[in-house]
Protein backbone atom coordinates (compact mmCIF):
# COMPACT_ATOMS: atom_id res chain seq x y z
CA UNK A 1 0.00 0.00 0.00
CA UNK A 2 1.45 3.38 -0.96
CA UNK A 3 0.27 6.88 -0.34
CA UNK A 4 1.36 10.42 -1.03
CA UNK A 5 2.06 11.16 2.62
CA UNK A 6 5.69 11.99 3.23
CA UNK A 7 6.54 9.83 6.21
CA UNK A 8 9.93 11.40 6.80
CA UNK A 9 11.12 14.83 5.69
CA UNK A 10 14.49 16.01 4.38
CA UNK A 11 15.70 16.82 7.90
CA UNK A 12 14.96 13.32 9.14
CA UNK A 13 11.88 14.44 11.10
CA UNK A 14 9.02 11.96 11.13
CA UNK A 15 5.28 12.62 10.95
CA UNK A 16 4.91 12.88 14.72
CA UNK A 17 8.10 14.93 15.04
CA UNK A 18 10.36 12.13 16.20
CA UNK A 19 13.85 11.49 14.89
CA UNK A 20 14.71 8.13 13.34
CA UNK A 21 16.00 6.60 16.57
CA UNK A 22 13.41 7.97 18.97
CA UNK A 23 10.78 5.92 20.81
CA UNK A 24 7.24 7.01 21.47
CA UNK A 25 6.44 7.83 25.11
CA UNK A 26 6.19 4.70 27.24
CA UNK A 27 4.41 4.60 30.60
CA UNK A 28 4.31 1.45 32.69
CA UNK A 29 2.49 0.69 35.93
CA UNK A 30 2.70 -2.63 37.77
CA UNK A 31 0.11 -4.26 40.01
CA UNK A 32 -3.04 -2.51 38.83
CA UNK A 33 -5.56 -5.37 39.22
CA UNK A 34 -6.55 -6.86 42.57
CA UNK A 35 -8.01 -10.19 41.51
CA UNK A 36 -5.10 -11.29 39.34
CA UNK A 37 -1.88 -12.73 40.76
CA UNK A 38 0.07 -10.16 38.80
CA UNK A 39 -0.82 -7.34 36.45
CA UNK A 40 0.49 -4.41 34.46
CA UNK A 41 -0.91 -1.41 32.61
CA UNK A 42 1.18 0.00 29.81
CA UNK A 43 0.86 2.96 27.46
CA UNK A 44 3.17 3.07 24.48
CA UNK A 45 2.36 6.06 22.30
CA UNK A 46 -1.31 5.53 21.50
CA UNK A 47 -1.32 1.90 22.58
CA UNK A 48 -3.03 1.02 25.84
CA UNK A 49 -2.56 -2.48 27.19
CA UNK A 50 -3.64 -4.29 30.35
CA UNK A 51 -2.10 -7.64 31.22
CA UNK A 52 -3.29 -10.03 33.95
CA UNK A 53 -1.29 -13.08 35.02
CA UNK A 54 -2.75 -16.09 36.84
CA UNK A 55 -0.86 -19.06 38.16
CA UNK A 56 1.07 -21.22 38.23
CA UNK A 57 -1.97 -23.44 38.59
CA UNK A 58 -2.95 -26.88 37.40
CA UNK A 59 -3.27 -26.93 33.62
CA UNK A 60 -6.79 -27.59 32.40
CA UNK A 61 -7.73 -29.44 30.17
CA UNK A 62 -5.50 -32.19 31.43
CA UNK A 63 -4.12 -33.28 28.06
CA UNK A 64 -2.36 -29.93 27.72
CA UNK A 65 -0.25 -30.66 30.81
CA UNK A 66 3.41 -31.39 30.37
CA UNK A 67 4.75 -33.76 33.06
CA UNK A 68 8.15 -32.07 32.98
CA UNK A 69 7.39 -28.39 32.84
CA UNK A 70 4.77 -25.67 33.01
CA UNK A 71 3.03 -24.29 29.96
CA UNK A 72 2.61 -20.59 29.36
CA UNK A 73 -0.74 -19.64 27.85
CA UNK A 74 -0.62 -16.11 26.54
CA UNK A 75 -3.92 -14.86 25.19
CA UNK A 76 -3.68 -11.73 23.10
CA UNK A 77 -7.02 -10.05 22.59
CA UNK A 78 -7.96 -6.77 20.98
CA UNK A 79 -10.97 -4.95 22.36
CA UNK A 80 -13.74 -4.22 19.86
CA UNK A 81 -13.19 -0.51 20.43
CA UNK A 82 -9.39 -0.59 20.08
CA UNK A 83 -9.34 0.31 16.37
CA UNK A 84 -11.01 2.88 14.10
CA UNK A 85 -13.68 0.54 12.76
CA UNK A 86 -15.18 -1.79 15.31
CA UNK A 87 -13.16 -4.99 15.45
CA UNK A 88 -15.24 -8.15 15.45
CA UNK A 89 -14.67 -9.53 18.95
CA UNK A 90 -13.05 -12.87 19.60
CA UNK A 91 -9.92 -14.64 18.47
CA UNK A 92 -9.00 -14.40 14.81
CA UNK A 93 -6.05 -15.55 12.76
CA UNK A 94 -3.94 -12.57 13.63
CA UNK A 95 -4.52 -12.67 17.38
CA UNK A 96 -3.96 -16.41 17.49
CA UNK A 97 -0.62 -16.00 15.81
CA UNK A 98 0.41 -13.26 18.20
CA UNK A 99 -0.75 -15.31 21.20
CA UNK A 100 1.41 -18.17 20.00
CA UNK A 101 4.58 -16.18 19.39
CA UNK A 102 4.22 -14.35 22.71
CA UNK A 103 3.64 -17.64 24.59
CA UNK A 104 6.79 -19.05 23.07
CA UNK A 105 8.80 -15.95 23.87
CA UNK A 106 7.65 -15.99 27.51
CA UNK A 107 8.38 -19.71 27.91
CA UNK A 108 12.02 -18.94 27.20
CA UNK A 109 12.38 -16.64 30.22
CA UNK A 110 10.02 -18.16 32.80
CA UNK A 111 11.59 -20.98 34.83
CA UNK A 112 8.99 -23.44 33.62
CA UNK A 113 10.73 -26.60 34.83
CA UNK A 114 9.98 -25.58 38.43
CA UNK A 115 6.26 -26.18 37.91
CA UNK A 116 5.60 -29.46 36.13
CA UNK A 117 1.99 -30.00 34.98
CA UNK A 118 1.08 -26.40 35.69
CA UNK A 119 -0.12 -23.57 33.50
CA UNK A 120 0.65 -19.88 33.70
CA UNK A 121 -2.09 -17.84 32.08
CA UNK A 122 -1.21 -14.45 30.65
CA UNK A 123 -4.16 -12.40 29.42
CA UNK A 124 -3.16 -9.50 27.22
CA UNK A 125 -5.95 -7.03 26.49
CA UNK A 126 -5.35 -4.34 23.91
CA UNK A 127 -7.64 -1.45 24.85
CA UNK A 128 -6.32 1.00 22.29
CA UNK A 129 -4.18 0.14 19.30
CA UNK A 130 -1.72 2.28 17.37
CA UNK A 131 0.91 0.03 15.75
CA UNK A 132 3.30 -2.15 17.71
CA UNK A 133 0.73 -3.84 19.95
CA UNK A 134 2.53 -7.17 20.01
CA UNK A 135 5.68 -5.56 21.38
CA UNK A 136 3.65 -3.48 23.82
CA UNK A 137 1.71 -6.58 24.92
CA UNK A 138 4.85 -8.65 25.43
CA UNK A 139 6.57 -5.85 27.34
CA UNK A 140 3.57 -5.51 29.65
CA UNK A 141 3.38 -9.29 30.04
CA UNK A 142 6.99 -9.32 31.25
CA UNK A 143 6.20 -6.82 33.99
CA UNK A 144 3.00 -8.63 34.98
CA UNK A 145 4.82 -11.97 35.28
CA UNK A 146 7.43 -10.44 37.56
CA UNK A 147 4.63 -8.77 39.53
CA UNK A 148 2.97 -12.17 40.00
CA UNK A 149 6.12 -13.42 41.76
CA UNK A 150 6.82 -16.00 39.10
CA UNK A 151 10.47 -17.12 38.97
CA UNK A 152 12.08 -16.03 35.74
CA UNK A 153 15.51 -15.65 34.21
CA UNK A 154 14.86 -12.19 32.89
CA UNK A 155 12.12 -9.67 32.18
CA UNK A 156 11.43 -9.91 28.45
CA UNK A 157 10.99 -6.75 26.45
CA UNK A 158 9.85 -6.06 22.89
CA UNK A 159 10.39 -3.24 20.45
CA UNK A 160 10.10 -2.76 16.70
CA UNK A 161 12.12 -1.08 14.01
CA UNK A 162 11.24 -0.62 10.35
CA UNK A 163 11.82 1.15 7.10
CA UNK A 164 9.87 4.10 5.75
CA UNK A 165 10.00 6.54 2.85
CA UNK A 166 11.37 4.30 0.08
CA UNK A 167 10.50 5.09 -3.53
CA UNK A 168 9.45 2.57 -6.13
CA UNK A 169 10.22 3.25 -9.80
CA UNK A 170 9.77 0.62 -12.53
CA UNK A 171 9.62 -2.09 -9.90
CA UNK A 172 12.90 -1.00 -8.32
CA UNK A 173 12.96 0.16 -4.70
CA UNK A 174 15.38 2.88 -3.73
CA UNK A 175 16.09 5.07 -0.73
CA UNK A 176 14.20 4.82 2.52
CA UNK A 177 15.12 5.32 6.14
CA UNK A 178 15.50 2.72 8.84
CA UNK A 179 13.64 4.01 11.89
CA UNK A 180 12.80 2.89 15.42
CA UNK A 181 9.32 2.08 16.70
CA UNK A 182 6.90 2.62 13.81
CA UNK A 183 3.82 4.75 14.41
CA UNK A 184 0.41 4.08 12.89
CA UNK A 185 0.91 5.75 9.50
CA UNK A 186 4.46 4.48 9.28
CA UNK A 187 3.23 0.95 9.87
CA UNK A 188 0.40 1.23 7.34
CA UNK A 189 2.29 3.02 4.58
CA UNK A 190 5.90 2.12 5.38
CA UNK A 191 8.05 -0.46 3.62
CA UNK A 192 9.03 -2.89 6.37
CA UNK A 193 8.35 -3.65 10.02
CA UNK A 194 10.65 -5.72 12.24
CA UNK A 195 9.26 -6.42 15.71
CA UNK A 196 11.67 -8.19 18.05
CA UNK A 197 11.68 -9.25 21.68
CA UNK A 198 14.82 -9.89 23.68
CA UNK A 199 16.02 -10.97 27.07
CA UNK A 200 17.90 -7.77 27.96
CA UNK A 201 20.38 -9.35 30.36
CA UNK A 202 21.82 -11.68 27.74
CA UNK A 203 20.57 -10.08 24.50
CA UNK A 204 19.04 -13.40 23.45
CA UNK A 205 16.32 -13.03 20.86
CA UNK A 206 12.92 -14.34 21.97
CA UNK A 207 10.81 -13.17 19.05
CA UNK A 208 11.66 -11.92 15.61
CA UNK A 209 9.17 -11.27 12.87
CA UNK A 210 9.33 -9.20 9.75
CA UNK A 211 6.97 -8.01 7.08
CA UNK A 212 8.13 -6.09 4.02
CA UNK A 213 11.57 -6.19 2.48
CA UNK A 214 14.93 -5.12 3.88
CA UNK A 215 18.42 -5.53 2.50
CA UNK A 216 20.99 -7.20 4.73
CA UNK A 217 22.48 -3.82 5.69
CA UNK A 218 19.07 -2.38 6.45
CA UNK A 219 18.16 -5.45 8.46
CA UNK A 220 21.31 -5.17 10.56
CA UNK A 221 20.68 -1.48 11.11
CA UNK A 222 17.08 -2.16 12.11
CA UNK A 223 18.14 -4.91 14.52
CA UNK A 224 20.64 -2.59 16.13
CA UNK A 225 18.02 0.14 16.55
CA UNK A 226 15.40 -2.26 17.91
CA UNK A 227 17.90 -3.73 20.39
CA UNK A 228 18.65 -0.24 21.66
CA UNK A 229 14.94 0.48 21.92
CA UNK A 230 14.43 -2.73 23.89
CA UNK A 231 17.11 -1.77 26.39
CA UNK A 232 15.55 1.67 26.87
CA UNK A 233 12.11 0.18 27.50
CA UNK A 234 13.64 -2.45 29.78
CA UNK A 235 14.82 0.32 32.11
CA UNK A 236 11.27 1.66 32.30
CA UNK A 237 9.95 -1.83 33.11
CA UNK A 238 12.37 -2.20 35.99
CA UNK A 239 11.61 1.28 37.29
CA UNK A 240 7.90 0.50 37.23
CA UNK A 241 8.37 -2.62 39.37
CA UNK A 242 10.77 -1.01 41.81
CA UNK A 243 8.62 2.12 42.16
CA UNK A 244 5.53 0.07 42.91
CA UNK A 245 7.12 -1.88 45.74
CA UNK A 246 9.78 0.54 46.98
CA UNK A 247 6.91 2.94 47.68
CA UNK A 248 5.52 0.36 50.11
CA UNK A 249 8.78 0.30 52.04
CA UNK A 250 9.21 4.03 52.32
CA UNK A 251 5.62 4.76 53.26
CA UNK A 252 5.77 2.70 56.39
CA UNK A 253 9.25 3.52 57.60
CA UNK B 1 22.21 -9.39 59.34
CA UNK B 2 22.55 -5.77 58.41
CA UNK B 3 19.32 -3.95 58.99
CA UNK B 4 19.75 -1.18 56.46
CA UNK B 5 19.58 -3.42 53.41
CA UNK B 6 15.90 -3.89 52.89
CA UNK B 7 16.10 -3.44 49.18
CA UNK B 8 13.54 -4.50 46.60
CA UNK B 9 15.03 -6.63 43.84
CA UNK B 10 13.46 -7.70 40.57
CA UNK B 11 14.11 -10.76 38.39
CA UNK B 12 17.42 -10.59 36.49
CA UNK B 13 18.90 -8.08 38.92
CA UNK B 14 22.62 -8.66 39.50
CA UNK B 15 23.38 -9.59 43.11
CA UNK B 16 27.05 -10.59 43.17
CA UNK B 17 29.72 -13.06 42.13
CA UNK B 18 29.69 -16.72 43.08
CA UNK B 19 33.27 -16.30 44.32
CA UNK B 20 32.01 -13.80 46.88
CA UNK B 21 28.58 -15.15 47.88
CA UNK B 22 26.63 -18.35 47.89
CA UNK B 23 23.40 -18.27 45.92
CA UNK B 24 20.51 -18.81 48.31
CA UNK B 25 16.75 -18.95 47.84
CA UNK B 26 15.18 -16.92 45.06
CA UNK B 27 18.39 -16.60 43.09
CA UNK B 28 19.93 -18.18 40.03
CA UNK B 29 23.49 -18.55 38.80
CA UNK B 30 24.52 -17.74 35.26
CA UNK B 31 28.18 -17.76 34.21
CA UNK B 32 29.49 -17.29 37.75
CA UNK B 33 27.18 -14.40 38.51
CA UNK B 34 24.23 -14.44 40.88
CA UNK B 35 20.92 -12.91 39.78
CA UNK B 36 17.52 -12.61 41.43
CA UNK B 37 14.87 -14.82 39.88
CA UNK B 38 11.82 -13.45 41.68
CA UNK B 39 10.45 -10.14 42.81
CA UNK B 40 11.32 -9.80 46.47
CA UNK B 41 13.33 -8.29 49.26
CA UNK B 42 17.09 -8.73 49.26
CA UNK B 43 18.46 -10.49 52.31
CA UNK B 44 22.24 -10.73 52.54
CA UNK B 45 23.12 -13.29 55.15
CA UNK B 46 26.83 -13.95 54.54
CA UNK B 47 27.88 -16.10 52.85
CA UNK B 48 24.37 -16.48 51.45
CA UNK B 49 22.45 -14.02 49.39
CA UNK B 50 18.71 -14.67 49.41
CA UNK B 51 15.66 -13.08 47.88
CA UNK B 52 12.57 -13.30 50.09
CA UNK B 53 9.51 -13.34 47.83
CA UNK B 54 6.96 -10.53 48.04
CA UNK B 55 4.25 -12.29 46.09
CA UNK B 56 3.55 -15.64 44.55
CA UNK B 57 1.90 -18.98 45.19
CA UNK B 58 2.53 -21.27 48.12
CA UNK B 59 5.48 -23.57 47.49
CA UNK B 60 4.70 -26.82 49.31
CA UNK B 61 7.44 -28.21 51.56
CA UNK B 62 7.36 -31.59 53.30
CA UNK B 63 6.28 -31.27 56.91
CA UNK B 64 4.44 -27.94 56.59
CA UNK B 65 1.14 -27.66 58.41
CA UNK B 66 -1.46 -26.18 56.09
CA UNK B 67 -5.17 -25.49 55.88
CA UNK B 68 -6.92 -27.11 52.94
CA UNK B 69 -10.40 -27.19 51.46
CA UNK B 70 -11.69 -30.57 50.34
CA UNK B 71 -12.49 -30.35 46.65
CA UNK B 72 -13.58 -33.83 45.81
CA UNK B 73 -14.17 -37.16 47.56
CA UNK B 74 -13.13 -40.20 45.54
CA UNK B 75 -13.61 -43.84 46.44
CA UNK B 76 -10.40 -44.19 48.40
CA UNK B 77 -9.04 -40.69 48.68
CA UNK B 78 -9.85 -36.99 48.72
CA UNK B 79 -8.48 -34.06 46.74
CA UNK B 80 -7.83 -30.84 48.63
CA UNK B 81 -7.07 -27.33 47.50
CA UNK B 82 -4.12 -26.07 49.54
CA UNK B 83 -3.38 -22.87 47.62
CA UNK B 84 -0.46 -24.54 45.82
CA UNK B 85 -0.24 -24.88 42.04
CA UNK B 86 -1.60 -28.42 42.38
CA UNK B 87 -4.37 -30.11 44.36
CA UNK B 88 -3.18 -32.36 47.18
CA UNK B 89 -4.13 -36.01 47.62
CA UNK B 90 -5.34 -37.29 50.97
CA UNK B 91 -5.50 -41.08 51.00
CA UNK B 92 -7.83 -43.02 53.35
CA UNK B 93 -4.80 -44.60 55.01
CA UNK B 94 -3.72 -41.11 56.08
CA UNK B 95 -6.80 -40.24 58.12
CA UNK B 96 -7.40 -41.21 61.75
CA UNK B 97 -10.71 -42.94 60.93
CA UNK B 98 -11.36 -46.41 59.52
CA UNK B 99 -13.00 -45.62 56.19
CA UNK B 100 -14.65 -48.36 54.16
CA UNK B 101 -14.12 -48.34 50.41
CA UNK B 102 -16.51 -45.91 48.75
CA UNK B 103 -17.61 -44.35 52.02
CA UNK B 104 -15.19 -41.42 52.01
CA UNK B 105 -18.04 -38.92 51.75
CA UNK B 106 -19.26 -39.87 55.22
CA UNK B 107 -16.10 -38.43 56.76
CA UNK B 108 -15.02 -35.56 54.56
CA UNK B 109 -16.93 -33.98 51.73
CA UNK B 110 -16.60 -31.15 49.25
CA UNK B 111 -16.34 -27.84 51.07
CA UNK B 112 -14.98 -29.21 54.34
CA UNK B 113 -11.89 -27.58 55.79
CA UNK B 114 -8.99 -29.54 57.15
CA UNK B 115 -5.85 -28.81 59.06
CA UNK B 116 -3.34 -31.13 57.46
CA UNK B 117 0.36 -31.76 57.09
CA UNK B 118 2.28 -32.23 53.89
CA UNK B 119 3.43 -35.82 53.80
CA UNK B 120 5.45 -35.80 50.61
CA UNK B 121 6.24 -33.80 47.51
CA UNK B 122 7.67 -35.92 44.71
CA UNK B 123 9.74 -34.95 41.66
CA UNK B 124 6.61 -34.54 39.61
CA UNK B 125 5.36 -32.23 42.37
CA UNK B 126 2.54 -34.62 43.21
CA UNK B 127 1.38 -33.73 46.71
CA UNK B 128 0.30 -36.06 49.49
CA UNK B 129 -1.09 -34.78 52.74
CA UNK B 130 -1.96 -36.48 56.00
CA UNK B 131 -4.32 -36.02 58.94
CA UNK B 132 -2.50 -38.57 61.08
CA UNK B 133 -0.66 -36.45 63.58
CA UNK B 134 -1.28 -34.39 66.67
CA UNK B 135 -3.25 -31.21 66.07
CA UNK B 136 -4.46 -32.27 62.66
CA UNK B 137 -8.22 -32.45 62.27
CA UNK B 138 -11.27 -31.42 60.36
CA UNK B 139 -12.00 -27.79 61.21
CA UNK B 140 -15.45 -26.93 62.49
CA UNK B 141 -16.55 -23.37 63.18
CA UNK B 142 -14.40 -20.26 63.11
CA UNK B 143 -13.34 -18.08 60.20
CA UNK B 144 -10.77 -18.55 57.49
CA UNK B 145 -8.91 -15.69 55.86
CA UNK B 146 -6.26 -15.89 53.18
CA UNK B 147 -3.04 -13.89 52.99
CA UNK B 148 -0.03 -14.13 50.71
CA UNK B 149 2.07 -17.16 51.73
CA UNK B 150 5.13 -14.90 51.80
CA UNK B 151 3.57 -12.92 54.70
CA UNK B 152 3.21 -15.95 56.98
CA UNK B 153 6.59 -15.54 58.74
CA UNK B 154 5.69 -11.93 59.58
CA UNK B 155 2.31 -12.92 61.01
CA UNK B 156 3.96 -15.46 63.26
CA UNK B 157 6.83 -13.13 64.14
CA UNK B 158 10.15 -13.94 65.75
CA UNK B 159 9.59 -16.98 67.95
CA UNK B 160 5.86 -16.40 67.65
CA UNK B 161 5.93 -12.87 69.07
CA UNK B 162 3.36 -11.47 66.66
CA UNK B 163 0.90 -14.33 66.85
CA UNK B 164 1.10 -14.38 70.64
CA UNK B 165 0.36 -10.67 70.67
CA UNK B 166 -2.72 -11.26 68.54
CA UNK B 167 -3.88 -14.09 70.75
CA UNK B 168 -3.29 -12.09 73.93
CA UNK B 169 -5.28 -9.05 72.85
CA UNK B 170 -8.13 -10.72 70.96
CA UNK B 171 -8.45 -13.87 73.07
CA UNK B 172 -9.11 -15.74 69.83
CA UNK B 173 -7.84 -19.13 68.87
CA UNK B 174 -5.68 -18.51 65.82
CA UNK B 175 -3.89 -20.96 63.62
CA UNK B 176 -1.71 -19.88 60.72
CA UNK B 177 -1.21 -22.42 57.93
CA UNK B 178 2.04 -22.21 56.01
CA UNK B 179 0.03 -21.83 52.81
CA UNK B 180 -1.31 -18.45 53.87
CA UNK B 181 -4.70 -19.55 55.20
CA UNK B 182 -5.47 -18.45 58.72
CA UNK B 183 -8.13 -19.92 60.95
CA UNK B 184 -9.54 -17.68 63.67
CA UNK B 185 -12.17 -18.61 66.25
CA UNK B 186 -13.53 -16.44 69.01
CA UNK B 187 -16.10 -13.73 69.68
CA UNK B 188 -17.29 -12.00 66.52
CA UNK B 189 -15.96 -8.58 67.49
CA UNK B 190 -12.62 -9.99 68.57
CA UNK B 191 -12.33 -11.95 65.33
CA UNK B 192 -12.89 -8.80 63.32
CA UNK B 193 -10.18 -7.05 65.36
CA UNK B 194 -7.77 -9.89 64.70
CA UNK B 195 -8.55 -9.73 60.97
CA UNK B 196 -7.89 -5.99 60.98
CA UNK B 197 -4.54 -6.55 62.65
CA UNK B 198 -3.60 -9.29 60.20
CA UNK B 199 -4.49 -7.06 57.27
CA UNK B 200 -2.19 -4.40 58.73
CA UNK B 201 0.64 -6.92 58.96
CA UNK B 202 -0.01 -8.05 55.40
CA UNK B 203 -0.02 -4.51 54.06
CA UNK B 204 3.10 -3.35 55.88
CA UNK B 205 4.96 -6.64 56.04
CA UNK B 206 8.28 -5.13 55.00
CA UNK B 207 8.40 -2.29 57.51
CA UNK B 208 10.36 -2.08 60.73
CA UNK B 209 8.81 -1.92 64.19
CA UNK B 210 5.70 -3.68 63.01
CA UNK B 211 5.07 -5.49 66.28
CA UNK B 212 4.73 -2.17 68.12
CA UNK B 213 2.39 -0.83 65.47
CA UNK B 214 0.17 -3.90 65.71
CA UNK B 215 0.13 -3.67 69.49
CA UNK B 216 -0.97 -0.05 69.20
CA UNK B 217 -3.79 -0.99 66.85
CA UNK B 218 -4.96 -3.82 69.06
CA UNK B 219 -4.91 -1.57 72.13
CA UNK B 220 -7.01 1.04 70.37
CA UNK B 221 -9.50 -1.58 69.27
CA UNK B 222 -10.03 -3.27 72.60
Amino acid sequence: MKSDIELIDANGKRLDGRTNDQLRDVKIEAGVLHRADGSCYLEWGGNKVVVAVYGPREAIPRHTQDPLRAIVNARYNMAAFSVDDRKRPGPDRRSREISKVISEALEKVVLIDLYPRAAIDVNIEILDAEAGTRCAGLTAAGVALADAGIPMKDIPVGCAAGKIGAETKDGKVSGGHVVLDLGKEEDNFGDADLPIAISPRTDEILLLQMDGHLTVEEFNKAMELAMKGCHDVSKLQKDALINKYAADVEEVE
Amino acid sequence: MTKSTREIVIPSQYLGETSEFKAGRGTLIDHGKIYAKILGVLNKHPPYVNVVPLKGRYDPVEGDTIIGFVEQAMSSSWLADINAPYPALLHVSEVPWRVDFGETEKYLNTGDTIMAKILSVDVERKLNITLKDRNLYKIQGGHIITVGPSKVPRIIGKKGSMINLLKKYTRCRIFVGKNGRIWIDGEDLQVSNAVQAIRLIERESISYGLTDKVEELLKSLS
